[in-house]
């Protein structure tokens, strides 16, 4: 019986260039077992979710230090949903003022926001227990 | 110092350490700098046995300039404090940069947003969200003249951030102090327009290299010819530090991308001394208090030696490593903004000792937001108080002799000439890009270290040690979206009422010129003033250039 | 969920891909479903060590062959980490251009512990997106360990991609690798050593006893894009050779029946494997085996016995 692997997408939406943070967050998923797509720079919403269904990922991962995210964010989730693929855990991180964290959460674009300083353990174990939640 | 002197001072240490130093023990198993470099528990004369004074750190003003690259360094004059700025739209940033200049900032520096940066207009379908949210947004010579009213660009110098559309907002600024009825032998500045470190790190290109590097010789010629007082490109570690790099490879990548500039301008049938001495730098100034001014003097002294003895500089000028520098944003933290006042406290003190011509510090809540106009004050307190309370402007180069400070900046030129010697086996830096390299030493480096922090073998006070689980509670900069609407309908109605068969022809002759060989820079000053926009233009030498695709690596 | 495949929903299409990678139950069941749909496409294997610019090779093919209206699958094979069993996927980043045509499909898969080579699972996905529809299938694998050689067995055509790296001669390369290739390409043509490394490429073939065809040694630079047009050309007159000769035939028989064997020596593995384990406990007799109380060959035929299958080697 073949081991399921969690499958994670990391994107970089829009114009901003600074890939430090997701390299070293898709590194960490894969040192934690899970097969991990980068998309690359300079996504727009249309092709990170075109991936994330291709791939049939369990989560995709957005990282936005432009401040370009209250745009950004909304569009990929309602995309996930055009395309009924709301079931897609779609967690954020990058620079996200706390005012903002807060609506993006509430109003259900995102299922969690990581902030500068957050260790890969964190995040790994959120996706995991997350998905858990879903198999219940 | 005699050898039997040393012999004498060797022997008491030994004994030192097996008498006294045995009986204690160290709290931690290794100590290393920031960056992993390992760092001794004392230095001694020893450490500096082979340092000769005169051919190893001179005077100041002097090759091999390590203490400096003026005499008289900040007793002459002191460090441009020089903050870097811009958000919103020309007018918003307009009043920031007034405010800044009043609270005693000496020089501009222009943040764009990520549109302008990546060459699209605020219109365009790829800059929807993005507009005015880190950084000014310019479409045209419109903003640009918006963006320094008031401000007299014959008593001001601007650095300017910008790479890959950098000749296209450097004419912007040429035509707006024409505007003005500046000559352009009276302005002064500095386009960042350094690409190599773009495909390496900042990632924020649009051509792909050849065509790149033929709009910065142009540049280096232009700016020659007509524009003397303006530093042509800011060849920049800083961005390479950020993305994650060790103190070393930020050192050598950032040397190595000038040497290839420098190898680029004589390919292009320059004179080595005509542009050499408008070349400038950009580092970093991380936390590694001591690591960092090794590292600015190690940079003085690599780059004076190999200018004069491989590239055959003559002018002096062509020696000198003039930097600016900007405290770490990556050493931020968003737990306890405060503490980070703290931090770029000490990170600009490193810069200041290091000898830095110019300086911007950080405010506390940029890994929130942009800065406030009351944390960038801090920021901007935090520099003046080092220049006038604390005393260390009084002298020149006051580590230098330091057994410990010689001993690290020999450490760290040797690091970078480690690397100078397999980027060659590259054949070169384009090829090293194209390989990778840069980026996965880079890639590995900021892997490395986020796993020490994960193991505590780092300390961040506030966020893996010394917690506290109060949120940051203090106010953040916001940009409301009637900014983009406002530049939207700016940048249309600006196309409806200018001379569009002027705009159209002078796109025609930019494509034109852009496939000969032509210097491309009076061209691109034409459209500019026949008020094309960035974007127009960009997209008029995309057709021509291509645009650039990278392959990341982890 | 076979049903919305057949009809061209690529949700569907990549559901079932993850459904056979994790041996979801219900996979069988959809496998025979499909299998009536497949052996339409035609599959080129893609292979060659790490760094070798395969992905980039895969993107301009891409191109040209969108420009001909044929539906293209890609399967990018990445090694999965020995140690913590995860993978990163790098392969669709290279082809970046692709993502919004909605006739090319792009599916990564981590090699999962097959010993470097395809995995079985791999296979299983190349039939779903066969079934699904597509012209083309490339499968670009991990250019490691047996994968090169694993190819052939899923491939029409296989494509080993060589790079004229510095001091690696055409020898180094592991024996049998030369043989399974149908096209040789060396790639990233503008490095010294192309000439040399084509030289060698010619002098092997010339030794090697070889078929009717003669694997054609193709420069590119996938860079530019160079070399890529001939390249797909070889491909198409490979095709043309393997139909007209009735090699494709031949091929095709062989993998159904290679198919059929390999899922009846897994059935047949695991279903002894359970009855023997329901039965004994098998760490107990491997003790016995250490103590020299019995001998593997012995123990083997007892519990064969033991579930009632008497061996045809008595």
């Amino acid at each position: 019986m073949a081991d399921r692997k969690i499958r994670a997408l990391v994107a970089k939406p829009g114009l901003d260039g600074h890939d430090r943070g997701a390299k070293v967050v898709a590194r960490g998923l894969r040192d934690a077992g899970m097969e991990v797509v980068y998309t690359g720079l300079h996504q727009t919403p249309e092709q990170i979710v075109e991936a994330a269904i291709q791939e049939d990922v369990d989560v995709v991962g957005l990282s936005i230090l432009s401040g370009a995210h209250m745009t950004l964010v909304p569009r990929v989730k309602k995309l996930l949903k055009d395309n009924d693929a709301e079931d897609i855990l779609l967690i954020l991180g990058g620079i996200i003022p706390e005012d903002d964290r807060e609506e993006l959460k509430s109003k259900g674009y995102v299922h969690e926001v990581f902030s500068p300083g957050t260790s890969l353990d964190n995040i790994v174990s959120f996706i995991r227990e997350s998905l858990k939640e879903k198999e219940r | 110092m005699s050898d039997e002197n040393l012999e004498k001072i060797n022997k008491r240490e030994q004994e030192w350490r097996n008498n006294s130093l045995s009986k204690h023990s160290d709290r931690l198993p290794e100590y290393t700098t920031i960056s992993g470099e390992p760092i001794k528990d004392l230095y001694t004369p020893d450490d500096i046995r082979e340092l000769d004074y005169l051919e190893d750190i001179g005077f100041p003003g002097e090759h091999p300039y390590t203490r400096g690259v003026h005499p008289n360094m900040y007793r002459g004059r002191l460090w441009t404090m020089r903050q870097f700025s811009g958000f919103g739209d020309a007018f918003q940033t307009n009043q920031r940069y007034l405010y800044l200049l009043e609270q005693g900032q000496t020089g501009l520096s222009v943040a764009f947003d990520m549109p302008t940066i990546m060459g699209y207009d605020s219109d365009h379908p790829r800059a929807e969200g993005e507009v005015g949210r880190c950084g000014v947004a310019i479409d045209s010579l419109q903003d640009m003249e918006a963006l320094f009213n008031s401000i007299p660009l014959d008593q001001i110098t601007t650095s300017m951030t910008i790479n890959g559309p950098a000749s296209i907002l450097w004419c912007m600024y040429i035509a707006a102090a024409e505007k003005q009825g500046v000559s352009l032998d009276n302005i002064g500045g500095t386009i960042q327009n350094d690409i190599l470190k773009e495909y390496i790190a900042q990632k924020s290109w649009i051509f792909p290299p050849e065509p790149s590097i033929r709009l910065i010789t142009d540049i280096f010629e232009y700016g020659h010819k007509y524009v003397p007082r303006w530093n042509t490109v800011s060849i920049s570690g800083y961005h390479i530090r950020e993305a994650g790099s060790t103190a070393i490879q930020e050192l050598a990548f950032t040397l190595a991308d000038g040497f290839a500039y420098v190898e680029a301008g004589i390919e292009a049938g320059l004179n080595v001394d005509d542009f050499a001495p408008r070349l400038s730098f950009f580092f970093n100034a991380h936390l590694d208090f001591f690591e960092e001014i090794a590292k600015y003097r190690a940079a003085r002294r690599i780059w004076a030696r190999r200018m004069k003895e491989k590239y055959g500089a003559q002018d002096p000028r062509s020696w000198m490593l003039r930097f600016h520098t900007q405290t770490a944003g990556c050493s931020l933290t968003e737990q306890e903004p405060e503490n980070n006042i703290v931090r770029t406290a000490y990170e600009g003190l490193s810069a200041v000792l290091g000898g830095t011509q110019s300086l911007h510090t950080n405010s506390m809540d940029e890994v929130l937001a942009l800065p406030t106009e009351k944390a960038v004050r801090i920021a901007l307190r935090t520099q003046q108080i080092m220049a006038y309370e604390i005393g260390v402007t009084n002298t020149i180069d006051p580590l230098a002799g330091s057994y410990f400070m010689e001993s690290l900046t020999n450490q760290m030129e040797e690091g970078a000439e480690e690397y100078f010697a397999r980027i060659e086996k590259f054949g070169g830096v384009i090829k090293a890009i194209e390989e990778g390299f840069f980026q996965q030493e880079i890639a590995n480096a900021a892997y490395r270290y986020q796993r020490e922090l994960e193991k505590q073998e780092k300390i961040v006070v506030g966020v893996n040690q010394f917690t506290s689980e109060e949120p940051p509670d203090i106010e953040i900069l916001k940009i409301g979206p009637e900014v983009e609407q406002n530049q939207v309908e700016r940048v249309k109605t600006l196309r409806q009422n200018r001379n569009n068969e002027a705009v159209k022809k002078s796109l025609e002759k930019l494509k034109e010129v852009a496939v000969s060989d032509q210097n491309i820079i009076p061209f691109i000053l034409e459209a500019v003033k026949a008020y094309a926009t960035e974007g127009e233009i960009v997209a008029a030498l995309k057709e021509v250039f291509g645009e650039y695709r990278e392959k990341p690596l982890f | 969920m076979e049903k919305k495949l057949l009809q061209g929903d690529r949700r569907a299409l990549a559901r079932l891909i993850s459904m056979v990678e994790n041996d979801d139950p219900a996979k069988t069941e959809i496998l025979k479903k499909i299998y009536p749909h497949t052996g339409n496409a035609f599959v080129v294997g893609i292979t060659g060590a790490p760094g070798t610019g395969k992905s980039s090779l895969v993107d301009h093919l891409l191109g040209l062959i969108r420009r001909q209206s044929l539906a293209v699958g890609v399967i990018a094979v990445d090694p999965s980490s020995p140690f913590s069993g995860g993978a990163i996927l790098g392969d669709r980043i290279r082809m970046q251009d692709h993502v919004m045509d909605d006739g090319i499909y792009i599916r990564s898969m981590g090699s999962r512990g097959a010993l470097g080579g395809l995995s079985r699972t791999t296979r299983e996905a190349v039939k779903i997106v066969d079934a699904f529809g597509k012209d083309i299938i490339f499968i670009e694998t991990v250019g490691v360990g047996q994968s090169e050689i694993d190819v052939v067995k899923y491939a029409d055509t296989t494509v080993l991609v060589l790079t004229p790296a510095a001091g690696d001669s055409v020898q180094t390369i592991k024996a049998g690798v030369m043989e399974i290739a149908d096209i040789f390409v060396v790639n990233k043509a503008d490095l010294p050593g192309k000439d040399r490394t084509v030289t060698e490429l010619e002098a092997m073939l010339d030794l090697s006893p070889g078929g009717d065809w003669r694997p054609p040694i193709i420069s590119t630079n996938s860079l530019e894009g160079e070399g890529v047009r001939e390249l797909w050309d070889e491909i198409s007159q490979h095709r043309l050779y393997l139909e007209e000769s009735g090699q494709l035939q031949k091929i095709r028989k062989q993998r159904a029946r290679q198919e059929f064997v390999d899922q009846l020596e897994y059935l047949v593995k695991s279903e002894v494997w359970n009855r023997i384990q329901a039965r004994v406990s098998v760490e107990d007799l491997v003790e016995d085996l250490l103590n020299r109380r019995t001998d593997p060959y012995t123990l083997a035929h007892e519990l064969l016995h033991k579930i009632g299958l008497p061996t045809s080697m008595e």
